[in-house]
């Protein structure tokens, strides 16, 4: 497993953050890696926070069980950041994400004493800005792909437009949207 | 040229019943199955196959309705977890004395209560003797490569029962993996027509399904089940052989993990076989001879070939994903123990309960279980013969 990249994502449910990680499992797939993408699910009802996770590596993957050490930890939903300690057992040379308007050095005192690099986006003014409504997902996701490195941005953003294509075939109207939220976000996250 | 992909495990079985189209599935939602059937209903509807797709209002009717149509001669199946398996708790038992080989896709949850929606065996294991053919699986591939197999095994005419294709709840049903599939036209020509030789809707041969059995009639129906359970082994191998000359991927009664030299081995069931391999991969470059035998083919239980793959190390630690409440264990442990019994080997056998509800199993967890399986033998350390991993303190 020396080789695998373990992404733990935090969210509530019904914001995407299980959608995120299978789209992040499907991007990391067409750059031919092994992947996982899975949910861990409380109870079933919108708003309760939920998990989920992202194993890629150049070989088969094969645990199955949850993500306890991750080198990278992604918050969808700021409000988790005190009832959930997202940082529990993530890596000091890793990093974690989080939507929040707040800068870095802002939320770094919530984070529980974690030393690894901390980067914020507003994904919902980024979302807000580019579909009109607050979907934090997509901008989520460019921005744990810029942070990890796991594609370049312009082969990342060529495969999402043809999975927008796919997922949005009845609905074409949103696709460009969420094309911009991805390109600003992934700018915006390395700020 | 097989086809590389990335599938949950419910969007592989979903798949595995597109590439085959059977003729009827009635089905009843339940989480974590509830997709399988949404999966197929989108398939029929999109005109991409043409199964008769029965919305009922409970399992027992969508197992009663499976039952109606398999013995009318169509080639059927359902999907369930939890609950609604035990709600059409008397149906498997119709299906399987009435000899209809339906298949079932269970996606395995916990039974209530407390209530639970997440992995345990609990569904199908309280099933085992209903003479149904249960086959399991680790991942998201092996889900698709047994449900493609699973009519071949059920419909031989040496067989002719129902069969089970289970996956653990979440854990695999929802996980999106790599998987490799198999060309459509490939699959069909493998499965294959279902031409039963006698079913309801054949004027030339009139016949009854389900009649009252006397006494004198009733045991010999039970014995005809249970020959057909020992016929299925070797269908179940030879489907096996078939598949493997079609794809290249091997499967048995039972996959062995490093366990030609081991001193210690672990015995257990489903997606938490791959955990334990990264675990023993880890030991053996400590230098520790520790080894898996993964149950793939439940029922019928392949006893004999289990105690003959195990007999050789000092101790095994068969892990149950489900309890058997008899306060000694659970259902593997027991048919284990009972064959390690009768070929008299000298195997110390330790009971184990885990990831009961969706607990988590880790990697760690299979460390710990070989680490006392060693402090027992090497140390003569007295361990618990009994006992649940991960339990909270």
């Amino acid at each position: 497993m020396k080789d695998t990249i373990e992404i733990r994502w935090h969210g509530r449910g019904g914001q995407g953050a299980k959608t995120a990680a299978l789209l992040l499992a499907d991007v990391a797939f067409k750059t031919g890696k092994y992947v996982q993408g899975f949910p861990e699910y409380g109870p079933e009802r919108m708003g309760a926070p939920i998990t989920a996770y992202n194993r890629i590596s150049s070989e088969p993957i094969r645990v199955h069980s949850n993500i306890y050490e991750p080198q990278y930890v992604v918050v969808v939903d700021e409000s988790l950041i005190e009832p959930v300690h997202v940082t529990a057992g993530l890596a000091e040379d890793g990093a974690i994400i989080i939507n929040t308007p707040k800068t870095p050095d802002e939320v770094r005192p919530l984070l529980k004493g974690y030393k690894g690099r901390v980067y914020t986006l507003d994904a919902k003014e980024i979302s807000m800005k580019t579909l009109g409504k607050n979907f934090p997902n997509s901008p989520m996701l460019a921005a744990i792909v810029a942070v990890s490195g796991i594609m370049e941005e312009g082969p990342f953003l060529e495969d999402m437009r043809q999975s927008y294509q796919h997922k949005f075939a009845k609905k074409p109207e949103v696709i460009e949207g969420n094309m911009e939220a991805l390109k600003l976000a992934f700018r915006e996250v390395m700020k | 040229m097989a086809i590389r992909e990335r599938l949950s495990g419910n969007e592989a079985v979903a798949h595995a019943i597109k590439q085959i189209n059977p003729d009827v599935m009635p089905a009843f939602p339940i989480t974590p199955s509830t997709e399988i059937p949404q999966f197929v209903s989108t398939f029929i509807s999109n005109g991409e196959i043409d199964t008769e797709f029965i919305p009922v209002e409970s399992e027992h009717s969508a197992m009663s309705a499976a039952i109606g149509a398999e013995a009318a001669g169509c080639r059927t199946l359902t999907a369930t977890s939890s609950c609604g398996m035990a709600l059409m708790w008397e149906e498997l038992y119709v299906a399987a004395s009435n000899r209809l080989p339906l298949a079932l896709a269970l996606v395995n949850r916990a039974l209530s209560g407390p209530i639970n929606i997440n992995c345990d065996h609990s569904d199908s294991m309280g099933a085992r003797d209903t003479g149904w053919l249960q086959i399991y699986a680790e991942n998201n591939q092996e889900a698709y490569d047994n449900f493609v197999q699973a009519y071949r095994i059920s419909e031989h005419k040496d067989v002719r029962l129902p069969i089970m294709i289970c996956q653990d709840g979440f854990i695999t049903s929802h996980a999106v993996e790599n998987i490799t599939l198999i060309e459509d036209d490939l699959v069909k020509k493998f499965v294959g027509e279902y031409t039963p030789e006698q079913y309801l809707l054949n004027p030339e041969m009139p016949m009854a399904v389900g009649p009252y059995a006397t006494s004198p009639y009733y045991m010999e129906t039970k014995m005809a089940q249970n020959t057909a359970m020992k016929n299925a082994k070797q269908v179940i191998l030879d489907v096996a052989k078939e598949f493997e000359e079609m794809t290249g991927r091997h499967y048995g009664f039972f996959e062995e993990y490093r366990l030609d030299d081991a001193d210690y081995a672990i015995v257990m069931i489903g997606s938490a076989a791959g955990t334990t391999k990264e675990a023993i991969d880890e030991l053996r470059n400590e230098g520790k001879k520790v080894g898996l035998l993964k149950i793939r083919v439940f029922r019928p239980f392949p006893g004999e070939e289990i105690a003959k793959a195990l007999a050789h190390t000092k101790a095994v630690a068969i892990l149950d994903r489900s309890e058997g409440f008899r306060a000694g264990g659970g259902p593997l442990s027991a048919e284990v123990k009972e064959h390690l019994y009768d070929i008299q080997a000298t195997t110390k056998a330790v009971s184990y309960i885990y990831g009961l509800g969706g607990r988590d199993y880790t990697v760690e967890s299979a460390r710990g279980v070989f680490a006392q399986l060693e402090d027992m033998i090497e140390n003569g350390a007295e361990i618990p013969q009994y006992q649940y991993i991960g339990l909270r303190q």
